[in-house]
């Protein structure tokens, strides 16, 4: 099965690691994710003015490209890209005289683009699609009791509109994780955002969130935290380390990508990983529990 | 050719400010038909009625057309005031130039014009008009209460002490219904239970009260005076008229389950009677958690029954009854604390709701009215109460406020308070709304003397840490963000309809409102009345209500059904529509289109068949029938013509 | 030295031409706030903000909008939809705080100065963080 794949800036570079076990993932299952041959910054994160049309038109001539690709579904792996197209494609969708004046203004797009025609996919949900039992027969390696606490932040979750599970108590990759014998810890703030883009300005915000979230974390007994979007993995991961330059008595724990652990208890090739773009190491408690 | 009579209202301003009273009547003083026409300030008013019946009787008039405000208001006056003046009441019809002309129009021109064509249509109608006689519908005497709560056990009494028969039906093994369960009731602070028990037992005693406890109603048929009912009689297992209610068969079954009425909090047998006062104090068996039931073993309650009462093989019984009236008395269930994710999900053995907390609270609960943590049995020293939760909150929940929470959860606070002196409540709310007699001085003395601090803000979610419950809310009186590490928290959930409820109304063919709540007659003045004649409302049935309110509506609802059992007959408007059998094909399409199941084919005679009774005139199956054999009275397929072409030309 | 200075409010001010514009970007009904304040307790970066949520949309509703755009808040908010998601009266807070964004970038305010942003921050940060700082605090 061949899916449209839509990888955005940030997975080609900081978040290698998201891409690279991604793809062979789906492969196991028979996807192909085939990346769109025209793509452009999804202008993250979605404009919220109601009459600034100039900054619909990044994500809008993605979707317009993914239309022309001739596949209905677009694979995101990235949340923030997945949320900014997805509500892109609902506004051309339910502003019928916006979506004109965009279609004309983008007079050099063969395309006209309504808004129903691509099916944007987030990579958990399609795991949730091909489901628990097809994904447990893949599993060659068990984690060895390894406790995670999954982390969900906000963009695939907010507003309901968009969102691929229930925004207050979120299970997708808990029931996946439980499935294949992982034990997911729950923590109060697994669905609170990261702050976001506050890191380039106000990088205390974040290190404020940040160090909620671990020790919350920590309290609840997690061995590492499992995530999807990159700027939460940024934002926590790198974050961390800074604390702990501050810090001394701050515990870290290691931040994996959802697809990196799954991938390595799949078998799939560790040196896949780059594992130096981590900033807290894991290769520590990944030796501990046999999974490198 | 009749001779009409017609009388332009001015109602005041509202009519003659947009209408040209003077031109209507210069305009239809020489309209065939119109023996008479005069204009009035007040129509409806004591000399404008007079003014009617004098020219009635003067011109020999006999057919008189109102052109007024709507029929909904005033047809009544009007059709009694032609009727004492000696014409069939029916020949009077109202020509509305209020609300679908005056009111709706700003050029006054185009309203007059209008105006006189609406009237000109309604003297058309009036010439066809046939004189028509109420229908007479014989009643049987005898009342239906759906609910044993405190709403249907009041209307229950009220009836039966008015002389008539009534039959109860109750659900459960026991009545009671919720306020059973209450430990006090505010502001009195009466013990629940101690004023409900003795009417719980006038009911049990009252010879005009027939009590069908573990029983539900499974059909209705029929039409105000003359309902049929079928009751489900469950089976119960045990023998009511052998059994005394000695309890020796609680006592040796070793079958335990969390119990309902307790609220989950400590257990009940599986041969139980709800609590100790329950009415009636005789056992049912709960098949489910039965063991005889379930493995095949046991059969000690057999074995100690002193009196032969358990019988395994009794089986459930359908009950055949004729009423004339039903009142639905059946009571709210509490919004699951499941649906709250944000608040635990119902999985936080310390976050309890409202009715959880009544059962600690009263003295007979499984605690003994000690206020303990679920978690460990300890006391809470930290206890928060959350309310609106699932109530106001269109976004998420139920949009309507549950009128209750704010008189309870300042009650629990305060009796929180007396019991655990040294404890701390706090109670996080967005108003409050203790509007009542005696309400407001109430909730004064819980912040002042009982020192319970109230924080205005909502908490957006409350989690398990270290053994307590941290609650993360907003005081915006103050600005701040607020934690509390809690040891036990309250949510004072939303008041829904009883669990069940759509099932009834689709039975009884009565309206639900968009919340799942009982649709009354008016809002405002017929509170207690169902859309369905004959079938009337009580209590949280038809919208969230304190007891004051409850009782106050039961017995309204009482009194309405005791108005029709006192007449001895009951009339029904004859505006219904009949079957010309000479044109009738027995085709059935008026018989699908009737929403009242008013029409039935005869298969002998080929033709359909009307129950003049149950057909509200509503004219679908006249407009259905292509051969015109379904025609309502004074509403005929001529007359409707006439009245479109008059308005067209 | 003056710290509560009374609040004069008048249908002038309620109807200003910035409460306009503002209501135009944002297409949001500020009066249909009860002030429940639970965006405020959901807020993850309201530590930070000099005015919390619930009460910028209530200085909105007096028609103070002035003190509202000198605010920090607006430059705090992270932008992750909690507060709308969960408000019971739909009142989509993200929006207002967007509109109050956009109404000073408009006027030539940039809130990020990409020229003195040190090379080795820019280069650290993943370009989702860059793009997505841009897009709200950049006209």
């Amino acid at each position: 099965m061949e899916i449209s794949y839509y990888p955005g800036c940030t997975l080609k570079e900081d978040a290698k690691n998201l891409e690279n076990t991604t793809l062979p993932l789906l492969e196991l299952f028979n996807i192909q994710a085939k990346e769109l041959e025209n793509w452009y910054c999804c202008g993250v994160s979605f404009s919220q003015s109601s009459d600034n049309l100039m900054q619909q038109l990044a994500p809008i001539r993605t979707l317009i490209k993914a239309k022309e690709s001739g596949r209905k579904r677009l694979l995101t792996l990235c949340d923030m890209c997945y949320n900014t197209l997805k509500r892109s494609a609902l506004f051309l969708l339910n502003d019928e005289e916006k979506r004109e004046i965009i279609n004309d203004f983008m007079d050099r797009e063969e395309t006209i683009i309504k808004g129903d025609e691509i099916e944007i996919v987030h990579i958990l949900s399609l795991l949730k699609e091909i489901g628990t039992e097809k994904i447990k027969e893949k599993i060659v390696k068990n984690a060895n009791g390894l406790k995670v606490a999954t982390y969900y932040g906000c963009m695939t979750l907010r507003p309901k509109e968009i969102a691929i599970d229930n925004s207050d108590n979120p299970q997708i990759m808990d029931d996946i994780l439980k499935a294949v014998g992982c034990e997911s810890i729950s923590f109060p703030f697994r669905n609170e955002c990261c702050t976001s883009y506050q890191i380039v300005n106000e990088p205390d915000i974040v290190k404020s969130q940040t160090r909620k979230i671990v020790n919350s974390a920590i309290k609840n007994g997690a061995e590492a935290i499992i995530l999807s979007c990159p700027l939460c993995h940024y934002n926590i991961d790198a974050v961390q380390k800074e604390i702990k330059e501050e810090d001394e008595s701050f515990t870290t724990l290691p931040v994996l990508y959802f697809t990196q652990l799954l991938s390595l208890m799949m078998g799939i090739d560790p040196s896949l990983n780059d594992f130096s773009l981590h900033h807290i190491n894991p290769k520590p408690l990944l030796k501990e529990k046999k999974l490198i | 050719m009749k001779k009409i009579g017609v009388f332009v209202c001015h109602c005041g301003i509202n009519i003659a400010s947009m209408v040209d009273i003077p031109a209507v009547v210069v305009e239809l003083k020489n309209y065939p038909g119109v023996a008479h026409i005069e204009d009035y300030k007040y129509m409806c008013s004591q000399p404008g009625q007079d003014l009617i019946k004098k020219r009635i009787k003067e011109k020999e008039l006999d057919g008189v057309v109102i052109a007024a405000c709507s029929p909904n208001l005033h047809e009544e006056t009007f059709r009694k005031a032609s009727k004492s003046a000696g014409i069939n009441p029916y020949m009077c019809e109202i020509a509305n130039i209020r609300e679908q002309c005056s009111w709706v129009h700003t050029d006054k021109k185009i309203a007059t014009q209008k105006a006189i064509k609406i009237i000109r249509s309604i003297i058309e109608k009036t010439k066809y008009d046939e004189e028509l006689k109420p229908i007479e519908i014989p009643i049987t005497k005898k009342a239906l209460v759906i609910g044993g709560g405190i709403a249907g056990i009041q209307t229950a009494l009220n009836i039966a002490n008015s002389g008539f028969k009534v039959i109860l039906v109750e659900k459960s093994p026991s009545i009671g219904g919720k306020m059973a369960q209450l430990s006090e009731t505010f502001p009195t602070l009466d013990c629940s239970q101690c004023i409900l028990t003795p009417k719980m037992v006038e009911v049990a005693q009252h010879k005009k009260i027939q009590l069908m406890t573990y029983s539900e109603v499974e059909d209705v048929s029929g039409f105000v005076g003359n309902f049929k009912v079928k009751i489900k009689k469950k089976a119960s297992y045990v023998d009511f008229d052998k059994c005394t209610g000695c309890g020796i068969c609680t006592e040796k079954c070793p079958s335990k389950t969390p119990s309902e009425f307790n609220e989950q909090l400590g257990k009940r047998k599986a041969i139980y009677t709800p609590f100790p006062q329950a009415v009636p104090n005789k056992p049912v068996i709960d098949k489910d958690n039965c063991i005889y039931f379930k493995t095949g073993k046991c059969k000690i309650c057999e074995k100690v029954c002193p009196f032969d009462a358990i019988d395994f093989q009794q089986k459930e019984e359908i009950v055949t009854l004729e009423v004339g009236t039903i009142t639905v008395a059946t009571g709210y269930d509490l919004y699951e604390k499941a649906n709250m994710e944000e608040y635990g999900g119902g999985k936080i053995k310390d976050v309890i709701d409202g009715l959880t907390f009544e059962r600690m609270l009263s003295a007979s609960g499984s605690t003994d009215g000690e206020i303990v943590r679920p978690s460990n049995g300890e006391t809470p020293k930290e206890v928060v109460f959350i309310k609106c939760v699932g109530s106001r909150d269109p976004e998420n929940h139920y949009p309507y406020c549950s009128k209750i929470c704010c008189m309870y959860s300042a009650k629990h606070a305060m009796l929180y308070k007396h019991r655990v002196p040294d404890g701390q409540a706090y109670i996080f709310y967005m108003d409050v709304r203790t509007a009542g007699k005696g309400y407001e001085e109430f909730y004064q003395r819980v912040a002042e003397e009982d020192k319970v601090i109230y924080l205005r803000g909502k908490v957006s979610k409350l989690y398990s840490e270290d053994g307590k419950v941290v609650v993360n809310g907003v005081d915006t009186l103050s600005g701040e963000n607020i934690e509390i590490n809690a040891d036990l928290v309250v949510l004072a959930t939303a008041i829904r309809p009883s669990v069940g409820i759509e099932k009834l109304v689709n039975i009884l063919k009565i309206q639900m409102d968009k919340n799942g709540f009982l649709t009354e007659a008016h809002p405002k003045l017929r509170p207690v009345e169902s859309l369905s004649a004959g079938i009337f409302l009580a209590g949280c049935a038809q919208a969230p209500k304190d007891i004051p309110d409850t009782v106050t509506q039961a017995s309204a609802a009482a009194s309405m059904v005791s108005t029709i059992f006192s007449r001895k007959k009951l009339y029904h408007d004859p505006l219904t529509a009949g079957v010309d059998e000479d044109l009738c094909s027995g085709c059935n399409i008026c018989v699908g289109v009737c929403p009242y199941d008013a029409r039935e084919l005869n298969s002998e005679k080929g033709v359909v068949e009307v129950n003049e009774g149950l057909c509200e005139g509503c004219g679908a199956c006249s407009s259905a029938c292509p051969s015109g054999a379904a025609q309502q009275n004074n509403f005929t397929d001529n007359q409707l013509n006439r009245m479109i072409r008059t308005i067209l030309s | 030295m003056i710290k509560n200075e009374k609040l004069n409010i008048s249908s002038q001010e309620i109807n200003s031409e910035e409460n306009k514009s503002l209501r135009d970007i944002s297409e949001v009904n500020v009066y249909s706030c009860y002030q429940c304040g639970n965006c405020s307790s959901g807020c993850p970066a309201v530590e930070f903000m000099d005015i919390p949520p619930n009460q910028i949309i209530r200085y909105l509703q007096l028609g103070k909008i002035n003190k509202v755009l000198e605010s920090k808040t607006p430059w705090i908010c992270a932008a992750c939809n909690y507060c709308s998601a969960k408000c019971p009266r739909s009142v989509d807070i993200t929006k207002v705080m967007e509109g109050l964004r956009r109404i000073i970038l408009r006027k030539g305010i940039d809130h990020v100065d990409i020229n003195e942003l040190k090379k080795e921050l820019l280069h650290k940060l993943p370009p989702i963080a860059l793009i997505s700082n841009f897009r709200k605090f950049v006209l």
